[in-house]
């Protein structure tokens, strides 16, 4: 149902807002253009991946949505709120790129605070459950400065989480986090797809992004760049056939044209012994949109 | 706005927390202690001094008056500098660290976010500065026969003009990074009591000049002017050669503030703070 392409999305004759609409946003910061004209929606229940390279404006954009900093033209509104407007707050979660809780604040109390900020009535249950899922069940009364710092990230995600936001804005969640801790997360964002949640994830982990992500928008210099669902991305890149002499690759095939070539190859008396079909990864994708660069 | 008393919270807890608190409290009772030294010592010099002289100056007037004006001085500083530490990385100092995006993303507002921080730490600051002056009170009144002739409402004056140090500070911290504003504070703070010396010394010499950049400059750092205006009640009913006396010494007969001193410092209280939202609310975090 949720399609993110186009306006808003229809169901059932009745207009939902999309969760987090951008439309030719920019910014500058002095002479720094950081955003030039950028249009991104996150519909609801969609995961939408945002890559680029350093400095590319992911985190610029991010902020703007979440009200931190003001754009210098363009719109962007969360349900059809304006961003930075209190209904636009109430609406979503933030986990910043670089953040910090008070040190001597226990995670069951850093989750209190932002319940009470939030106007959260969750209450113990609500701490409990968030904290269990992200794998900081044991850690409810370690205070922060005690933590590690995937520790502190793994309680920036359930602060996000705090409310029951229908947005989430998660900028770099997993920098920090172990293999387990990634996957921990993933399996979270599924589950938040499930319930309806729209979430815009920051990420240079080009396969944790594959494997989520509805959709991918990657910019670079404030500019998308390409965007579009993984495997519309990821166009086919040939077929590998393992041969008695070796692998021989025929780069011009698709899937389709797997079984005749097999059939040729064997009519020719040769023993096939496997056959995959290549396709392009994102990071492929990503690496040729945006050209080698990294500045 | 009901998210005030959520922050304020936040805010003591911090402060609290902070070594800035035990400081100030071991500070204080450095302070307190010298204090009694030199008051009872000063009172017990006063009394074999007084027998001698004749000149009309009632000198343990003169000595209680001073150095109950030096521990005004004192309450002044020490409040102070516990309401600039309070609240001298509130904005840009806590963006830097990452403290303050969690926070401000929050659908509280900033003003709300600013106006807890004023009122904890002016608060916290404020009531700490009555309880030295008391303090101090207590220890002049134990030590010899002079009492204040005024004593609510310079307790209540140092107050205030800790708590606009404490809002200046704010709005320093919209602006600048937490070292960066703690300086410009500190600078701030002793050009008003330049200033302030540089009244007293204009009227002892009789220098309009002096007097009027003098008083120009504490309407415009009003917490000089309440500072002075304490220092003025202490004295206020006392009269003739003793007055004259005192007007010659750093604490006594300053210039009282009258009667428009209270709407302005309030005013300037709003205006700085009002500033201090205005500049927040369109800073990029
Ligand atoms: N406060 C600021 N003042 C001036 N320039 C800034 C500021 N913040 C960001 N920029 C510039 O804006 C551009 C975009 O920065 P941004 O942080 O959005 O990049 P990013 O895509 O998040 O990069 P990264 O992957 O490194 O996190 C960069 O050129 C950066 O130098
Ligand atoms: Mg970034």
């Amino acid at each position: 149902m949720p399609t993110g392409l186009g306006g808003a999305v229809h169901t059932l004759g009745r207009v939902a807002a999309a969760a987090l609409a951008v439309r030719a946003l920019e910014k500058r910061y002095g002479r720094i253009q950081a955003l030039r004209g950028i249009d991104l929606e996150v519909g609801e229940g969609e995961l939408v991946g945002l890559l680029g390279p350093n400095g590319a404006g992911k985190s610029t954009l991010v902020k703007i949505a979440c009200g931190l900093i003001r754009p210098s033209g363009g719109s962007a509104t969360i349900l059809d709120r304006p961003a930075g407007s209190p209904a636009a707050r109430a609406a979503l979660g933030y986990l910043a790129e670089l953040f910090r809780f008070p040190g001597w604040y226990s995670a069951d109390e850093v989750l209190s605070l932002h319940q009470k900020l939030a106007g959260s009535s969750g209450g113990e249950g609500e701490r409990a459950e968030l904290l269990e899922l992200v794998g900081l069940g044991d850690a409810r009364a370690r205070r922060v400065e005690a933590m590690s710092k995937g520790m502190q990230q793994r309680l920036g995600l359930a602060q996000a989480l705090v409310g029951s936001p229908r947005l989430l804005l998660l900028d770099e969640p997993t920098s920090a986090l172990d293999p387990v801790g990634r996957r921990i997360v993933r399996r979270l964002l599924e589950e938040l797809r499930g319930r309806g949640i729209g979430v815009l994830l920051n990420s240079h982990l080009l396969s944790e992004v594959e494997r989520v992500c509805d959709r991918v928008v990657i910019i670079q210099r404030g500019e998308v760049v390409a965007a579009g669902r993984p495997e519309e991305l990821s166009r086919p890149r040939g077929v590998e056939i393992e041969l008695a002499g070796g692998v021989r690759s025929f780069p011009d095939a698709s899937r389709e044209d797997a079984p005749a070539l097999v059939a040729r190859l064997v009519g020719e008396g040769e023993r096939v012994y496997g056959v995959r079909a290549l396709a392009a990864t994102l990071e492929d994708v990503y690496l040729q949109a945006v050209e080698g660069d990294t500045s | 706005m009901s998210a005030i008393p959520t922050l304020i919270g936040y805010a003591l807890r911090e402060a609290v927390r902070r070594k800035v608190f035990v400081v100030v409290v071991l500070l204080t009772i450095l302070f307190l202690a010298l204090y009694w030294l030199g008051a009872t010592k000063a009172f017990e010099e006063a009394r074999s001094f007084s027998g001698a002289t004749d000149s009309g100056v009632d000198v343990e007037t003169l000595t209680g008056a001073t150095l109950f004006g030096l521990s005004m001085f004192a309450t002044l500083f020490l409040g102070t500098v516990l309401g600039v530490f309070l609240t001298l990385g509130s904005v840009r100092g806590d963006a830097e660290r990452g403290l303050l995006q969690p926070l401000v993303v929050r659908p509280v507002g900033r003003v709300a976010f600013l106006v807890a921080r004023f009122l904890g730490a002016a608060a916290v600051s404020g009531l700490y500065a009555i309880a030295v002056f008391a303090g101090a009170l207590a220890i002049t009144v134990a030590a010899g026969p002079w009492r204040p002739d005024s004593v609510v409402a310079p307790a209540l004056e140092l107050a205030a003009g800790v708590g606009i140090v404490t809002a200046i500070s704010l709005l320093g911290s919209v602006f600048l990074s937490a070292t960066a504003n703690g300086i410009a504070i500190f600078m701030v703070f002793g050009a008003g009591l330049v200033s302030g010396l540089l009244g007293q010394i204009g009227e002892a010499l009789d220098s309009p000049t002096l007097v009027s950049v003098a008083r120009a400059t504490s309407w415009l750092l009003p917490f000089e002017a309440l500072y002075q205006d304490g220092l003025h009640r202490i004295t206020e009913d006392t009269r003739g050669f003793t007055e004259i006396a005192l007007q010659l010494g750093p604490f006594g007969g300053a210039q009282a503030g009258g009667s428009s001193l209270l709407a302005w410092s309030l005013a300037y209280l709003a205006l700085v703070l009002g500033i201090a939202a205005l500049a927040f609310g369109r800073s990029d975090l």
